[in-house]
Protein backbone atom coordinates (compact mmCIF):
# COMPACT_ATOMS: atom_id res chain seq x y z
CA UNK A 1 0.00 0.00 0.00
CA UNK A 2 1.47 3.60 -0.73
CA UNK A 3 1.12 5.51 1.98
CA UNK A 4 0.67 9.81 0.90
CA UNK A 5 2.21 12.63 2.58
CA UNK A 6 -1.74 13.31 3.07
CA UNK A 7 -2.40 9.86 4.35
CA UNK A 8 0.64 9.73 6.53
CA UNK A 9 -0.10 13.35 8.20
CA UNK A 10 -3.86 12.03 8.93
CA UNK A 11 -1.77 8.90 10.87
CA UNK A 12 0.42 11.05 12.76
CA UNK A 13 -2.24 13.30 13.83
CA UNK A 14 -4.14 10.42 15.28
CA UNK A 15 -1.24 9.01 17.46
CA UNK A 16 0.14 12.29 18.26
CA UNK A 17 -0.88 12.88 21.80
CA UNK A 18 -2.05 16.93 22.51
CA UNK A 19 -1.01 19.09 24.86
CA UNK A 20 -2.98 18.88 28.20
CA UNK A 21 -4.06 22.56 27.67
CA UNK A 22 -6.60 22.97 30.54
CA UNK A 23 -3.45 21.53 32.73
CA UNK A 24 -1.16 23.66 31.10
CA UNK A 25 -3.71 27.13 31.14
CA UNK A 26 -4.25 26.45 34.88
CA UNK A 27 -0.34 25.98 35.82
CA UNK A 28 0.11 29.06 33.76
CA UNK A 29 -2.06 31.30 35.04
CA UNK A 30 -1.13 29.81 39.32
CA UNK A 31 2.36 29.91 38.67
CA UNK A 32 2.48 33.25 35.75
CA UNK A 33 -0.53 35.27 38.52
CA UNK A 34 2.61 33.85 41.51
CA UNK A 35 4.80 36.17 39.76
CA UNK A 36 3.22 38.81 39.17
CA UNK A 37 1.47 39.05 42.83
CA UNK A 38 4.80 38.81 43.93
CA UNK A 39 5.73 42.02 41.77
CA UNK A 40 2.55 43.42 43.13
CA UNK A 41 3.64 42.86 46.87
CA UNK A 42 7.30 44.35 45.92
CA UNK A 43 5.86 47.70 44.70
CA UNK A 44 3.23 48.09 47.12
CA UNK A 45 6.16 47.60 50.10
CA UNK A 46 8.50 50.20 48.15
CA UNK A 47 5.68 52.38 47.63
CA UNK A 48 4.98 51.84 51.75
CA UNK A 49 8.62 52.80 52.65
CA UNK A 50 8.09 56.31 50.53
CA UNK A 51 9.35 55.75 46.94
CA UNK A 52 7.34 56.99 44.37
CA UNK A 53 5.45 54.94 42.09
CA UNK A 54 8.14 54.77 39.24
CA UNK A 55 11.17 54.24 41.47
CA UNK A 56 8.78 51.27 42.63
CA UNK A 57 8.23 50.00 39.63
CA UNK A 58 11.59 50.44 38.67
CA UNK A 59 12.97 48.25 41.92
CA UNK A 60 10.33 45.86 41.59
CA UNK A 61 11.21 44.91 38.04
CA UNK A 62 15.42 45.23 39.04
CA UNK A 63 14.36 42.16 42.09
CA UNK A 64 12.30 39.94 39.74
CA UNK A 65 15.25 40.10 36.84
CA UNK A 66 17.81 39.62 39.56
CA UNK A 67 15.56 36.74 41.18
CA UNK A 68 14.55 35.39 37.94
CA UNK A 69 18.63 34.94 36.91
CA UNK A 70 19.54 33.53 40.27
CA UNK A 71 17.08 30.75 39.47
CA UNK A 72 18.36 30.32 36.37
CA UNK A 73 21.85 29.94 37.44
CA UNK A 74 20.77 27.84 40.04
CA UNK A 75 19.03 25.69 37.54
CA UNK A 76 15.59 26.09 39.20
CA UNK A 77 13.84 28.27 36.64
CA UNK A 78 13.58 25.63 34.08
CA UNK A 79 12.20 22.98 36.33
CA UNK A 80 9.30 25.73 37.35
CA UNK A 81 8.86 26.86 33.72
CA UNK A 82 8.66 23.02 32.82
CA UNK A 83 5.31 23.21 34.83
CA UNK A 84 4.54 26.57 34.56
CA UNK A 85 4.69 27.54 30.39
CA UNK A 86 3.99 30.69 29.18
CA UNK A 87 3.74 31.73 33.04
CA UNK A 88 7.21 32.05 33.54
CA UNK A 89 7.88 32.87 29.83
CA UNK A 90 5.05 36.14 29.80
CA UNK A 91 6.42 38.20 32.86
CA UNK A 92 9.34 39.86 33.13
CA UNK A 93 11.11 36.65 34.56
CA UNK A 94 11.07 34.71 31.34
CA UNK A 95 12.85 37.66 29.70
CA UNK A 96 15.48 37.57 32.19
CA UNK A 97 15.76 33.80 31.87
CA UNK A 98 15.85 34.12 27.76
CA UNK A 99 19.24 36.44 28.42
CA UNK A 100 20.87 34.48 31.40
CA UNK A 101 20.56 31.20 30.05
CA UNK A 102 22.39 31.40 26.96
CA UNK A 103 25.30 33.53 28.28
CA UNK A 104 25.65 30.78 31.19
CA UNK A 105 25.95 27.74 28.20
CA UNK A 106 28.10 30.15 26.06
CA UNK A 107 30.68 30.92 28.85
CA UNK A 108 32.57 28.06 27.83
CA UNK A 109 33.44 29.10 24.33
CA UNK A 110 34.58 32.88 26.04
CA UNK A 111 33.85 35.91 27.44
CA UNK A 112 33.76 37.44 23.85
CA UNK A 113 32.94 35.15 21.57
CA UNK A 114 30.86 33.26 23.77
CA UNK A 115 28.70 35.03 26.44
CA UNK A 116 29.28 38.33 23.76
CA UNK A 117 27.99 36.69 20.93
CA UNK A 118 25.46 34.72 22.12
CA UNK A 119 23.68 36.55 25.29
CA UNK A 120 20.77 37.40 22.96
CA UNK A 121 19.91 34.94 20.82
CA UNK A 122 16.85 34.00 22.57
CA UNK A 123 16.15 37.61 23.67
CA UNK A 124 17.22 39.13 19.97
CA UNK A 125 14.05 39.14 18.67
CA UNK A 126 12.73 40.64 21.59
CA UNK A 127 15.01 43.29 21.37
CA UNK A 128 14.64 43.94 18.14
CA UNK A 129 11.24 44.08 17.42
CA UNK A 130 10.17 45.53 20.79
CA UNK A 131 12.26 48.80 19.74
CA UNK A 132 10.67 48.55 16.19
CA UNK A 133 7.39 48.56 17.46
CA UNK A 134 7.87 51.35 19.93
CA UNK A 135 9.46 53.57 16.89
CA UNK A 136 6.13 52.61 14.69
CA UNK A 137 3.98 53.87 17.67
CA UNK A 138 6.45 57.03 18.31
CA UNK A 139 5.94 58.21 14.79
CA UNK A 140 2.44 57.61 14.43
CA UNK A 141 1.97 59.25 17.93
CA UNK A 142 3.97 62.47 16.06
CA UNK A 143 1.57 62.14 13.28
CA UNK A 144 -1.86 61.97 15.02
CA UNK A 145 -0.58 65.00 17.24
CA UNK A 146 0.37 67.15 14.26
CA UNK A 147 -3.06 66.37 12.55
CA UNK A 148 -5.09 66.79 15.53
CA UNK A 149 -2.61 70.60 16.21
CA UNK A 150 -1.36 69.95 19.34
CA UNK A 151 2.16 71.12 18.68
CA UNK B 1 32.58 -12.20 0.30
CA UNK B 2 29.16 -10.81 -0.14
CA UNK B 3 26.11 -11.78 -1.79
CA UNK B 4 23.33 -8.90 -3.28
CA UNK B 5 19.94 -9.14 -2.30
CA UNK B 6 18.72 -6.24 -3.70
CA UNK B 7 20.19 -2.92 -4.02
CA UNK B 8 22.01 -2.00 -0.82
CA UNK B 9 21.03 -5.27 0.40
CA UNK B 10 23.73 -7.93 1.56
CA UNK B 11 23.91 -11.08 2.75
CA UNK B 12 27.19 -11.62 4.26
CA UNK B 13 28.49 -15.73 3.40
CA UNK B 14 31.56 -15.36 5.68
CA UNK B 15 30.37 -14.10 8.92
CA UNK B 16 31.60 -10.87 10.70
CA UNK B 17 31.51 -12.08 14.85
CA UNK B 18 30.65 -9.23 17.30
CA UNK B 19 33.51 -10.37 19.63
CA UNK B 20 32.79 -7.64 22.11
CA UNK B 21 30.60 -4.77 23.05
CA UNK B 22 30.29 -1.87 25.07
CA UNK B 23 27.84 0.30 26.84
CA UNK B 24 28.38 3.73 29.11
CA UNK B 25 25.44 5.57 29.90
CA UNK B 26 24.56 8.73 31.68
CA UNK B 27 22.33 8.67 35.26
CA UNK B 28 19.09 9.97 33.99
CA UNK B 29 19.22 6.91 31.69
CA UNK B 30 20.85 4.34 34.45
CA UNK B 31 17.82 5.59 36.62
CA UNK B 32 15.47 4.45 33.95
CA UNK B 33 14.30 0.15 33.18
CA UNK B 34 17.23 -0.22 31.67
CA UNK B 35 20.21 0.75 33.83
CA UNK B 36 21.09 -2.11 34.85
CA UNK B 37 22.43 -3.48 31.39
CA UNK B 38 24.60 -0.55 30.61
CA UNK B 39 28.70 -1.60 31.93
CA UNK B 40 28.73 1.34 33.63
CA UNK B 41 26.79 4.47 34.59
CA UNK B 42 28.55 7.90 34.77
CA UNK B 43 26.55 9.77 37.97
CA UNK B 44 29.00 12.96 36.48
CA UNK B 45 27.35 14.34 33.61
CA UNK B 46 30.41 16.15 32.69
CA UNK B 47 32.42 12.43 32.41
CA UNK B 48 34.74 14.56 34.18
CA UNK B 49 35.46 17.18 31.52
CA UNK B 50 35.11 21.03 31.25
CA UNK B 51 32.81 21.22 28.40
CA UNK B 52 29.72 19.11 27.89
CA UNK B 53 31.66 18.44 24.49
CA UNK B 54 34.62 17.65 25.82
CA UNK B 55 32.32 14.74 28.09
CA UNK B 56 30.79 13.58 25.14
CA UNK B 57 33.62 12.74 23.94
CA UNK B 58 35.41 11.05 26.79
CA UNK B 59 32.24 8.93 27.15
CA UNK B 60 32.54 7.88 23.80
CA UNK B 61 36.57 7.25 24.47
CA UNK B 62 35.81 4.92 27.74
CA UNK B 63 33.24 3.15 26.07
CA UNK B 64 35.63 2.02 23.12
CA UNK B 65 38.17 0.89 25.42
CA UNK B 66 35.67 -1.02 27.59
CA UNK B 67 34.72 -2.62 24.47
CA UNK B 68 38.56 -3.16 23.76
CA UNK B 69 39.18 -4.41 27.26
CA UNK B 70 36.24 -6.84 26.85
CA UNK B 71 37.94 -8.57 24.27
CA UNK B 72 41.70 -8.57 25.82
CA UNK B 73 42.39 -5.86 23.19
CA UNK B 74 44.33 -2.48 22.80
CA UNK B 75 43.52 -0.21 20.01
CA UNK B 76 46.78 -1.72 17.80
CA UNK B 77 44.79 -4.72 17.23
CA UNK B 78 41.98 -2.12 15.19
CA UNK B 79 42.53 -1.78 11.76
CA UNK B 80 39.94 0.82 11.40
CA UNK B 81 37.41 2.85 13.60
CA UNK B 82 33.87 3.72 12.13
CA UNK B 83 32.59 6.26 14.61
CA UNK B 84 29.73 8.90 14.52
CA UNK B 85 27.89 11.22 16.48
CA UNK B 86 25.13 14.10 16.24
CA UNK B 87 27.60 17.01 16.79
CA UNK B 88 28.44 19.00 13.58
CA UNK B 89 31.73 17.86 12.17
CA UNK B 90 31.63 14.31 14.62
CA UNK B 91 33.55 16.35 16.52
CA UNK B 92 32.89 13.88 19.61
CA UNK B 93 34.24 11.00 17.60
CA UNK B 94 36.98 12.59 16.39
CA UNK B 95 38.25 14.44 19.73
CA UNK B 96 37.34 10.97 21.49
CA UNK B 97 39.68 8.73 18.98
CA UNK B 98 42.39 11.49 18.61
CA UNK B 99 44.93 9.75 20.80
CA UNK B 100 44.19 6.30 19.52
CA UNK B 101 46.38 6.41 16.45
CA UNK B 102 44.18 3.69 14.52
CA UNK B 103 42.52 4.54 11.08
CA UNK B 104 38.97 6.13 11.23
CA UNK B 105 36.34 6.72 8.95
CA UNK B 106 34.11 9.09 10.27
CA UNK B 107 30.30 8.59 10.02
CA UNK B 108 26.83 10.94 9.70
CA UNK B 109 23.65 9.05 9.98
CA UNK B 110 22.30 11.13 12.71
CA UNK B 111 20.56 8.52 15.18
CA UNK B 112 21.60 5.81 12.68
CA UNK B 113 24.67 5.47 13.19
CA UNK B 114 25.42 2.95 15.05
CA UNK B 115 23.83 0.46 12.34
CA UNK B 116 25.88 2.44 9.66
CA UNK B 117 28.85 1.68 11.57
CA UNK B 118 28.27 -2.23 11.72
CA UNK B 119 27.11 -1.98 8.00
CA UNK B 120 30.23 -0.16 6.52
CA UNK B 121 31.98 -2.57 9.22
CA UNK B 122 30.86 -5.79 8.27
CA UNK B 123 31.54 -4.59 4.48
CA UNK B 124 34.52 -3.48 4.95
CA UNK B 125 35.97 -7.16 6.67
CA UNK B 126 33.69 -8.96 4.22
CA UNK B 127 35.94 -7.41 1.63
CA UNK B 128 39.08 -8.66 3.26
CA UNK B 129 40.15 -4.95 3.19
CA UNK B 130 40.58 -5.44 7.63
CA UNK B 131 40.53 -8.36 10.11
CA UNK B 132 38.78 -6.12 13.15
CA UNK B 133 36.80 -3.00 13.13
CA UNK B 134 35.28 -0.84 15.74
CA UNK B 135 31.97 0.64 15.22
CA UNK B 136 30.75 2.92 18.24
CA UNK B 137 28.48 5.97 18.44
CA UNK B 138 28.09 8.59 21.33
CA UNK B 139 24.56 11.01 21.93
CA UNK B 140 24.83 13.46 25.18
CA UNK B 141 21.58 15.85 25.94
CA UNK B 142 23.32 18.67 27.08
CA UNK B 143 25.47 18.65 23.77
CA UNK B 144 22.52 17.78 21.80
CA UNK B 145 20.41 20.61 23.09
CA UNK B 146 22.97 22.89 23.02
CA UNK B 147 23.03 22.41 19.17
CA UNK B 148 19.65 21.57 17.83
CA UNK B 149 17.42 23.55 20.42
CA UNK B 150 17.80 25.43 23.39
CA UNK B 151 20.49 26.21 26.48
CA UNK B 152 19.80 24.01 29.11
CA UNK B 153 18.78 26.28 31.60
CA UNK B 154 16.37 28.19 29.13
CA UNK B 155 12.67 27.92 30.47
CA UNK B 156 10.47 26.59 27.93
CA UNK B 157 8.04 23.59 27.89
CA UNK B 158 8.53 20.79 25.97
CA UNK B 159 5.74 19.18 24.11
CA UNK B 160 4.58 15.76 24.31
CA UNK B 161 5.48 14.31 21.04
CA UNK B 162 9.15 15.34 22.28
CA UNK B 163 12.02 12.97 22.95
CA UNK B 164 14.91 13.00 25.11
CA UNK B 165 18.44 13.11 23.60
CA UNK B 166 19.90 9.80 25.57
CA UNK B 167 23.26 10.50 27.17
CA UNK B 168 24.73 6.61 26.09
CA UNK B 169 27.76 5.50 23.60
CA UNK B 170 27.60 2.03 22.36
CA UNK B 171 30.93 0.37 21.25
CA UNK B 172 31.48 -2.94 18.89
CA UNK B 173 34.36 -4.75 18.28
CA UNK B 174 33.95 -6.97 14.84
CA UNK B 175 35.86 -9.59 13.56
CA UNK B 176 36.07 -12.38 11.33
CA UNK B 177 37.92 -15.03 13.80
CA UNK B 178 35.81 -14.77 17.24
CA UNK B 179 33.60 -18.11 15.82
CA UNK B 180 30.44 -18.72 17.98
CA UNK B 181 30.28 -15.24 18.99
CA UNK B 182 27.04 -13.20 17.25
CA UNK B 183 27.39 -12.89 13.95
CA UNK B 184 26.31 -10.20 11.08
CA UNK B 185 24.64 -11.89 8.56
CA UNK B 186 22.76 -9.73 6.75
CA UNK B 187 22.74 -5.88 6.62
CA UNK B 188 20.64 -3.36 4.26
CA UNK B 189 21.22 0.53 3.47
CA UNK B 190 18.53 2.42 4.40
CA UNK B 191 16.97 5.24 1.50
CA UNK B 192 16.62 8.79 2.60
CA UNK B 193 12.57 9.20 3.17
CA UNK B 194 10.46 11.89 3.59
CA UNK B 195 6.57 11.62 4.13
CA UNK B 196 6.62 15.63 4.55
CA UNK B 197 6.75 15.78 8.79
CA UNK B 198 8.05 18.95 9.43
CA UNK B 199 7.56 19.31 13.40
CA UNK B 200 11.02 18.83 14.57
CA UNK B 201 9.13 18.02 17.88
CA UNK B 202 8.08 14.55 16.59
CA UNK B 203 11.21 13.04 15.39
CA UNK B 204 9.91 9.48 15.88
CA UNK B 205 6.89 10.38 13.06
CA UNK B 206 9.77 11.60 10.69
CA UNK B 207 11.40 8.68 11.06
CA UNK B 208 8.26 5.79 11.14
CA UNK B 209 8.91 6.31 7.63
CA UNK B 210 11.98 5.26 7.25
CA UNK B 211 12.16 2.34 9.55
CA UNK B 212 9.38 0.51 7.38
CA UNK B 213 10.71 1.24 4.05
CA UNK B 214 14.18 -0.42 4.83
CA UNK B 215 12.25 -3.53 6.50
CA UNK B 216 9.61 -3.86 4.09
CA UNK B 217 12.75 -4.01 1.71
CA UNK B 218 14.73 -6.62 4.03
CA UNK B 219 11.44 -9.00 4.03
CA UNK B 220 10.60 -8.48 0.14
CA UNK B 221 14.59 -9.18 -0.62
CA UNK B 222 15.16 -11.90 2.00
CA UNK B 223 11.96 -13.56 1.46
CA UNK B 224 11.62 -13.74 5.26
CA UNK B 225 8.70 -12.70 7.71
CA UNK B 226 8.86 -10.97 11.02
CA UNK B 227 8.07 -14.65 12.37
CA UNK B 228 11.39 -15.88 11.42
CA UNK B 229 12.95 -13.59 14.14
CA UNK B 230 12.99 -13.40 18.15
CA UNK B 231 13.33 -9.83 17.96
CA UNK B 232 13.06 -6.39 15.56
CA UNK B 233 14.46 -3.74 17.19
CA UNK B 234 14.50 -0.05 16.05
CA UNK B 235 16.70 2.51 17.32
CA UNK B 236 14.76 5.32 19.23
CA UNK B 237 10.89 5.59 17.25
CA UNK B 238 10.16 6.17 20.77
CA UNK B 239 6.54 5.58 21.83
CA UNK B 240 4.54 7.47 18.89
CA UNK B 241 7.15 6.37 16.19
CA UNK B 242 7.06 2.87 17.20
CA UNK B 243 3.30 3.05 16.82
CA UNK B 244 3.14 4.36 13.56
CA UNK B 245 6.02 2.36 12.39
CA UNK B 246 3.87 -0.93 13.98
CA UNK B 247 0.84 0.41 11.94
CA UNK B 248 2.70 1.17 8.54
CA UNK B 249 4.01 -2.32 8.55
CA UNK B 250 0.19 -3.83 9.15
CA UNK B 251 -0.42 -1.87 5.44
CA UNK B 252 2.15 -3.19 4.21
CA UNK B 253 1.10 -6.96 5.01
CA UNK B 254 3.38 -7.37 7.90
CA UNK B 255 2.65 -7.78 11.69
CA UNK B 256 5.58 -7.15 13.83
CA UNK B 257 4.06 -6.15 16.91
CA UNK B 258 4.47 -9.50 18.84
CA UNK B 259 8.40 -9.76 18.30
CA UNK B 260 8.99 -5.55 17.83
CA UNK B 261 10.73 -3.31 20.54
CA UNK B 262 12.30 -0.07 20.51
CA UNK B 263 15.00 1.64 22.29
CA UNK B 264 14.19 5.11 22.90
CA UNK B 265 10.28 3.60 24.39
CA UNK B 266 12.37 1.03 26.75
CA UNK B 267 15.27 3.43 27.67
CA UNK B 268 13.27 6.03 30.47
CA UNK B 269 9.67 5.51 32.25
CA UNK B 270 7.93 8.08 30.86
CA UNK B 271 5.66 8.60 33.49
CA UNK B 272 7.90 9.50 35.99
CA UNK B 273 11.43 11.02 34.24
CA UNK B 274 9.21 13.18 32.58
CA UNK B 275 10.89 12.04 28.91
CA UNK B 276 7.40 12.43 26.89
CA UNK B 277 7.73 9.93 23.72
CA UNK B 278 11.06 8.37 25.09
CA UNK B 279 14.42 8.71 24.55
CA UNK B 280 16.48 9.37 21.28
CA UNK B 281 20.03 9.96 19.82
CA UNK B 282 22.68 7.66 18.17
CA UNK B 283 23.83 6.36 21.62
CA UNK B 284 20.15 5.84 22.66
CA UNK B 285 20.08 2.54 19.93
CA UNK B 286 24.00 2.44 20.52
CA UNK B 287 24.14 1.64 24.18
CA UNK B 288 20.62 -0.87 24.68
CA UNK B 289 21.71 -3.09 21.28
CA UNK B 290 25.28 -3.37 23.55
CA UNK B 291 23.63 -3.23 26.81
CA UNK B 292 20.97 -5.23 26.16
CA UNK B 293 20.33 -6.89 23.61
CA UNK B 294 23.55 -8.38 22.05
CA UNK B 295 24.00 -9.75 25.30
CA UNK B 296 20.59 -11.58 24.84
CA UNK B 297 21.74 -12.83 20.82
CA UNK B 298 25.23 -14.07 22.77
CA UNK B 299 23.44 -16.09 25.79
CA UNK B 300 21.00 -17.79 22.83
CA UNK B 301 18.13 -16.21 24.60
CA UNK B 302 17.58 -14.35 20.77
CA UNK B 303 18.14 -16.07 18.04
CA UNK B 304 18.01 -14.34 15.13
CA UNK B 305 17.34 -10.17 15.64
CA UNK B 306 16.80 -7.20 13.06
CA UNK B 307 18.33 -3.89 14.64
CA UNK B 308 17.66 -0.98 13.15
CA UNK B 309 18.94 2.36 14.08
CA UNK B 310 17.08 5.07 12.54
CA UNK B 311 18.13 8.27 12.07
CA UNK B 312 16.25 12.01 11.18
CA UNK B 313 18.79 13.72 9.09
CA UNK B 314 17.50 17.11 10.57
CA UNK B 315 19.16 20.66 9.96
CA UNK B 316 17.35 23.05 12.42
CA UNK B 317 18.29 25.81 9.43
CA UNK B 318 16.91 23.31 6.66
CA UNK B 319 13.58 22.79 9.31
CA UNK B 320 13.75 26.98 9.38
CA UNK B 321 13.43 27.66 5.67
CA UNK B 322 10.50 25.84 6.32
CA UNK B 323 11.95 22.34 4.95
CA UNK B 324 10.52 18.62 5.92
CA UNK B 325 12.66 16.20 7.99
CA UNK B 326 14.42 13.51 5.14
CA UNK B 327 14.84 10.39 7.56
CA UNK B 328 16.87 7.13 7.05
CA UNK B 329 17.09 3.96 8.59
CA UNK B 330 19.93 1.16 8.56
CA UNK B 331 19.29 -2.29 9.32
CA UNK B 332 21.72 -5.40 10.47
CA UNK B 333 20.61 -8.89 10.94
CA UNK B 334 22.29 -10.38 14.27
CA UNK B 335 21.92 -14.16 14.88
CA UNK B 336 23.27 -15.97 17.72
CA UNK B 337 26.80 -18.28 17.42
CA UNK B 338 24.54 -21.37 17.59
CA UNK B 339 22.56 -20.34 15.28
CA UNK B 340 25.08 -19.35 12.77
CA UNK B 341 27.03 -22.66 13.22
Amino acid sequence: MKITPELYKDMTEQYAPKSKSYVNISFAFLIGGGICLLGEGLLNLFEYFGLDTQEAGSWTSIILVFLSALFTGLGWYEKIARHAGAGTLVPITGFANGVTSPAIEARTEGWILGVGSKIFTIAGPVILYGTAASVVYGLCLQIVRCIMGDQ
Amino acid sequence: MVKSLGRGMFHMEQSIYIASCAAIAGKKEGEGPMGQCFDRVEMDSHFGQETWEKAESRMQQETIYTALQKASLTADDVDIILAGDLINQCTSSTYSLRPFGVPFLGLFGACSTMAEGLITASLILSSGAGKRCVAATSSHFSTAERQFRFPLSYGGQRPPTAQWTCTASGAVVLDTETEGSPAISGVCIGKITDLGVTDANNMGAAMAPAAADTLTRWFKGTCRTPNDYDAIVTGDLGMIGGKLFMELMMKQGYEINPCYHDCGAMMFDSLTQDTHAGGSGCGCGGSILCGHFLPLVKSGSIKRMLFMATGALMSPMLVQQGESIPSIAHLVEIVSGKEND
